[in-house]
């Protein structure tokens, strides 16, 4: 019984991040069609940005417990102009291309981010500061850390700022209105090339958040993280029905359980035929699963709206 | 079926050997000997990779400064160093543009996945290979002639870092986790199976990858097995945030593992969890070994550096392959491997010698324990020698 609150507990936290990452795609899916292959990097150059604020800001001597909000303010704020700028540069002079374009475009702004950051940062692995308390709680014998907490926490924080900024705000209603058609929503003076903007912005402002997170949980960052974590996120997205905000925020969790307790578990249950190597795996499986059994995803059809 | 594709490998082959025939000529001429050494420069592991070419480095210098001397003529040696950034297919790449700049022999490469994929190149060209760091069995049991190494292998570390957690921990369960990369495995396998022997129970064997950095799922499962020890078959950047999830999850169990934990990078990324690591490393400790504290401070006097790891054994390296040379009077990889084998050196790491397969003969392991941040030695081993686990002095 332990074992299983302990794996539900990691499921959960894996899963808030995957969920975070996911609105990211997502996001961009429902209102121009596109899968921004570039997002899982954009997550990774959060992480590092972040961690090039705080080492400077811990050896100077500003107390810890202001370090990660500095942090996550300034990775946020460049991911924000990131997204902006790829956009701008990358997608938007491919509006009207065929889809295959800017899909192949989203590939090339990956490697480009990926190797910037090979450029400004190297290779190795970095060391990430102890930012939050390490001395873990215990919960009915599973054992949470602070940090994972606040993963949790602030992802669902995250998460109904977002619903409220897509319901109940005008930007919303135009990013709605967009998603469902383009074309009227202009005609009925949404200005699109605006919420396209704020659609990228939005979603790497999400991508930063969970970078600092997965850095600030595992403490290592380096310039590869955000491609294995790219592609979760774009599965969970999948697996929710991607376009759908709801969708990705449920796919992200039920990919992290699935993960945990596949590899948990599997070893036990086959009797050691497979092993936690194929951890990696569950996701994928679950990727082809949904594409062959039901294509819109888990919420897909059920809700009308996009955002 | 294999016809055709060693067909191509012959013919590939001879076309090397006749552009090696054709460079010795023009090599008599110059009297210019060149070196090859490939590792690691880039990436997680650069620091390691740096650190074996500088040895290599330093050995070439000393050469050249002592005017060595092959078939009574003065030679000039020249390290060409490439790198293989721990990828098993640019280490190839690397292995095959070494062989094409007629190098005589090679230092390399680090990494297993990368040493074994590349020793057929150089096989192919015959041209001799010691790697001063792999340490997978399979490397040198491929049938070439050409693959040596002055490091212990795993057949030899797995066992020796088991028989500590054996006599010296007493340990009665463990469980074993692998990177599912050749290092890895090769390391978790040879640990496992001594423990085995030894009747200590293997509660779980899992798998991670080496780039995952969450490993919550399997060592939850591993918790709930309640085993004394984890070994780990992988490297630092691995364990450093594996020893940190250990402690968040409440594991007692000790970590354990092999030379690729063995860094200042996994004290480095695990922080205070490191402690009571404990990690077994081929070779003596650096100011144990019998031309230790003159090299360590030669290194630092000419690269403003500690050494990290395998610099001596790339050092001692370039010597081997200098002395079977300069045995055979000809820098012709041909004519000087069957000398090679024949090796009998004292090296800063002591007394070099190869077994028929290319291996270090009764090459020594040392024990380490994380104690207050950094790493301490526990004992040293060597295998086959009569009396085993003699403790170090200290």
């Amino acid at each position: 019984m332990e074992t299983f609150i302990q794996q539900l507990v990691n499921g959960i936290v894996l899963g808030a991040v995957y969920a975070l990452v996911a609105l990211g795609y997502t996001m961009v899916y429902g209102i121009l069609g596109l899968i921004n292959f570039a997002h899982g990097e954009v997550v990774m150059i959060g992480a590092l940005v972040a961690l090039a604020v705080i080492k400077p800001l811990a050896a100077a001597g500003v107390p810890l417990g202001l370090l990660l909000p500095l942090g996550l303010l300034v990775a946020v704020c460049v991911c924000m102009a990131l997204g902006a700028a790829i956009e701008r540069i990358a997608y938007r002079p491919l509006r009207n291309a065929p889809r295959l374009a800017p899909l192949i475009t989203a590939i090339g702004v990956s490697i480009v981010l990926q190797y910037s950051a090979v450029l400004i940062w190297g290779r190795t692995y970095h060391a990430y500061p102890e930012l939050l308390p390490v001395t873990p709680m215990e919960f009915g014998g599973a054992r949470i850390s602070v940090a994972q907490i606040v993963i949790v926490v602030l992802a669902g924080a995250v998460m109904a700022a977002l619903l409220w900024l897509v319901h109940r705000t005008r930007l919303g209603r135009a990013m709605r209105a967009t998603a469902e058609n383009p074309a009227v929503a202009r005609l009925m003076g949404v200005n699109v090339d605006r919420v396209i903007t704020a659609t990228f912005v939005i979603g790497s402002a999400l991508g930063a958040v969970a970078g600092v997170l997965v850095s600030v949980n595992y403490s290592v960052a380096h310039y590869q993280m955000g491609f294995m974590l790219g592609l979760k996120a774009f599965t969970a997205a999948v697996l929710g029905g991607i376009g759908n905000l709801a969708g990705a925020m449920v796919g992200g969790l039920l990919l992290g359980l699935i993960e945990a307790f596949g590899a948990g578990y599997i070893g036990d249950l086959t009797g050691g035929v497979f092993g936690s190597n194929y951890r990696d795996v569950f996701a994928f499986l679950v990727l082809v699963g949904v594409l062959i059994f039901r294509p819109s995803g888990l919420l897909g059809e059920r809700v009308a709206e996009r955002a | 079926m294999n016809t055709p594709f060693r067909l191509i490998a012959l013919s590939a082959a001879s076309v090397l050997v006749l552009a090696a025939c054709g460079k010795q000529e023009a090599a008599s001429g110059g009297d210019v000997v060149r070196i090859g050494m490939a590792s690691p420069l880039t990436g997680p592991q650069s620091h390691i990779g740096q650190d074996i070419k500088n040895g290599a480095l330093l050995g070439v210098e000393d050469l050249n400064a002592a005017g060595f001397e092959i078939g009574g003529k003065k030679v000039k040696f020249e390290l060409v160093a490439e790198d293989d950034e721990a990828n098993p297919s640019k280490a190839t790449t690397v292995a095959q543009k070494l062989v094409d700049s007629k190098v005589a022999g090679v230092v390399g490469h680090f990494n297993s996945g990368a040493s074994i994929p590349a020793s057929k190149v150089y096989a192919d060209a015959g041209i001799p290979q010691i790697s001063p760091g792999s340490t997978n069995p399979r490397y040198t049991q491929q049938g070439y002639a050409t693959t040596f190494r002055v490091v212990a292998n795993d057949d030899q570390q797995g066992p020796a870092v088991a028989r500590y957690a054996i006599d010296a921990l007493k340990t009665k369960r463990v469980a074993v986790i692998d990177d599912s990369t050749s290092y890895g495995q090769g390391l978790a396998n040879a640990f496992e199976a001594t423990v085995k022997a030894a009747g200590v129970e293997v509660v779980s064997h899992e798998h991670t990858t080496d780039k995952d950095t969450d490993f919550a799922a399997i060592l939850t499962n591993i918790k709930a097995k309640n085993p004394e020890l984890v070994f780990f078959g992988g490297i630092d950047t691995q364990a450093g945030p594996m020893a940190k999830q250990m402690k968040a999850l409440g594991i007692t169990a000790k970590l354990m593992g092999g030379d690729g934990i063995q860094t200042p990078k996994l004290l480095e990324l695990a922080g205070g969890a490191a402690d009571g690591t404990i990690a077994s490393i081929p070779g003596l400790p650096k100011d144990k070994m019998p031309g230790g504290q003159a090299f360590l401070d030669k290194f630092k006097k000419r690269f403003g550096v500690g050494v990290e790891l395998f610099a001596p054994m790339g050092y001692d390296a370039v010597h081997v392959l200098a002395e079977a040379m300069k045995r055979a009077g000809s820098s012709e990889p041909a004519k000087y491997l069957p000398e090679l084998k024949k090796t009998n050196y004292s090296g800063v790491i002591g007394p070099i010698a190869f077994d028929d397969k290319g291996d270090l003969k009764n090459g020594p392991i040392t024990i380490n324990v994380v104690k207050g941040g950094k790493w301490d030695v526990l004992e040293t081993v060597i295998p086959g020698a009569a009396a085993p686990a003699a403790p170090a002095a200290k």
